[in-house]
């Protein structure tokens, strides 16, 4: 077993979570002397392969296949395997996409493996990876070993690596065609779609008040939106407050909504799940309003208040009214 | 329609957490605990559809004595009977380990679907039900929004990433794993509540196997997150917190 296999996304372009899991690959495999390798599934993949060949890597695959056109977890966990078993690698990384999440955990089950999933950061003890997770939505880390034979599996999450750490070079890319029937595909996939045009864009707000879980209920929500009214901030929110239909789901910020990256982000009663924190970490400030001195938000926030959000907020939303002198 | 429903009982949500002394794991004594919502979602789908399509539904959980109570509770709400897979070593397993033991337990039963939620609100792996379908040999659909079953076959829209979905159709049995909120949870009625007491829990033992399963991944230590930022916290009274707040707003990043 050698060499660091980095499965990368493609669907009619690139999901960027790929380079990250790449720049990480490329530093794991730097620290255990080992082969960096790279491969991608699909049918059409004559670009991925031209943008591939421009990589730092000792090997780069496109696994090519029709029936690898549109994502089945049956197809790629088959392809997928082929290649492994083809190419025996230590280490198999993967970006935390939601296909991935799909795909990844039956694909290490085949090895008779476990999955070690959504991992923040890798670090070595006794020339061996430590793969960092969160725990408790993200009030704990757990560093954690692999200790089985056979190759290890890890899911890198969205953001926890710099892309702009990926080196640059050239390596030839090889065609990898697996063998695949169509009744090993049990799922028929429709069309992807969205509900329903986007009409609020967060992405271009320069000022966000975010509003979560500690609002308690919708009849409490004014409360959060005359912040946002009076310091001419967009109002969002994290996936709880729209699955509950207090605000419509196009002011959800987070990984099944919105990335955003104002210039100011308020965080209202959020206490920061990884899901929430991956859409707005970007922010150039964030500012956290939590009662939980313990919340992971605060991990993320320059600044801070601990204390009860109907007290302060309509504190907040007085003093900047007068600061504003109206 | 028979549908299993695997559920976790996990800390509550906002607990105050203590690292124990083998620094693996928390302390648990002083905790209280509750269904993982994500699972109480699943829950709730799979009361519907038997609404709809009739049937039976079967909780199946594993975990130490106290599981017990969140067995009862998802009894109480509706569901038919429950396996509870009584295990006290939960934290010492990895995922191939614990989904070992509720497919085997699920394989008995030859249910049309199996039911969970998505990820756990402790370990946060997200891959107990995708493992479990790879063992039980059946297909799956992961982050399953709405579920649709047309004779042999079941329809889910799936939730892709930054406000995508799609619709997959594979045939039954299959397994599902459900995302947070897709429908509105249902309270334990008081008739609800009593008839649970008589509902069949059947305890079963896992079987330890010979030899031992090898672990494929090991914890070696658990700890606090390391902050990435160091926070500026405001203090004193609400006002004047809300009073250095505005002033940051104003001088330090300006937006007023």
């Amino acid at each position: 077993m050698n060499g660091v296999l980095v499965l990368l996304e493609y669907r009619d372009g690139w999901n960027r979570m790929s380079w990250e899991a790449l720049a990480a690959g490329q530093a794991v495999a730097a620290q255990l002397n080992q082969p960096l390798i790279a491969a991608v599934a699909g049918r059409d993949l004559d670009a991925a392969a031209g943008d591939l060949a421009g990589k730092s890597l000792e090997r780069a695959f496109t696994v090519r296949h029709p029936l690898l056109a549109e994502y089945t977890a049956d197809g790629f966990t088959a392809a997928f395997e082929q290649l492994i078993q083809s190419l025996t690698p230590s280490l198999v990384l993967f970006p935390h996409t939601y296909q991935v999440r799909d795909f990844a955990p039956r694909l290490a089950t085949r090895f008779g493996q476990s999955l070690i999933a959504d991992v923040i950061a890798i670090g070595m003890e006794a020339a061996q990876p430590v793969f960092v997770r969160q725990l408790l939505q993200g009030k704990l880390t757990a560093d954690c070993v692999h200790a089985g034979l056979g190759p290890c599996f890890a899911s890198l999450q969205a953001g926890a690596f710099r892309a702009d750490h990926l080196a640059a070079g050239t390596c030839t890319v090889e065609d990898f065609v697996p063998g695949l029937d169509a009744w090993q595909i049990r799922s028929q996939p429709g069309e992807r779609f969205r509900e329903s045009a986007q009409t609020v864009d967060l992405s271009a707000a320069s000022l966000i008040v975010s509003v979560g879980r500690g609002i308690k209920e919708q009849a409490n929500i004014p409360i959060v939106e005359e912040l946002a009214t009076t310091l001419g901030a967009e109002l969002a929110a994290s996936r709880p407050i729209c699955d509950n239909g207090w605000l419509p789901m196009e002011r959800q910020v987070g990984s099944s909504g919105q990335t955003v990256s104002p210039k100011v982000y308020i965080a209202v009663g959020i206490s920061g799940a990884i899901q929430h924190l991956v859409g707005m970490k970007g922010s150039k400030a964030v500012i956290a309003i939590n009662k939980d001195e313990n919340a992971p938000i605060f991990e993320v926030a320059d600044y801070g208040i601990v204390g009860d959000l109907f007290e302060v907020v309509p504190a907040l939303t007085a003093a900047v009214r007068k600061a504003k002198g109206n | 329609m028979k549908i299993i429903v695997a559920v976790k009982q996990v800390p509550v949500r906002d607990s105050a957490i203590r690292i124990d002394t083998s620094g693996k794991w928390i302390e648990e004594e002083e905790l209280s605990f509750e269904i993982n919502e994500p699972d109480a979602y699943a829950l709730e789908e799979a009361l519907l559809l038997k609404e709809k399509h009739g049937g039976e539904v079967v909780v199946l959980c594993a975990g130490p004595f106290r599981a017990g109570q969140t067995i009862r509770e998802a009894l109480a709400k509706g569901a038919d009977r429950a396996i509870h897979i009584l295990c006290d070593d939960l934290v010492s397993l990895d995922t191939l380990a614990l989904a070992r033991r509720l497919a085997s337990a699920a394989a008995l039963e030859n249910a049309d679907l199996i039911l969970t939620g998505l990820q756990s609100d402790d370990l946060g792996l997200g891959q107990t039900g995708v493992v479990m379908a790879e063992m039980l040999g059946i297909p799956h659909a992961t982050i399953v929004m709405k579920v649709e079953i047309a004779g042999a076959v079941v329809r889910v829209k799936r939730e892709l990433e930054d406000g995508w979905f799609q619709w997959i159709q594979m045939p039954m049995p299959a397994l599902l794993t459900i995302q947070s909120g897709i429908s509105p949870l249902r309270y334990a009625t008081l008739m609800g509540i009593k008839k649970a007491k008589t509902k069949e829990v059947r305890h079963v033992t896992p079987k330890q196997p010979h030899p031992p399963t090898p672990h494929t991944v090991n914890v070696q230590r658990i700890s606090l997150p390391q902050r990435k930022k160091e926070t500026q916290l405001l203090t004193g009274s609400p006002a004047e917190a809300a009073a250095k707040l505005t002033d940051v707003l104003k001088f330090e990043v300006r937006v007023i």
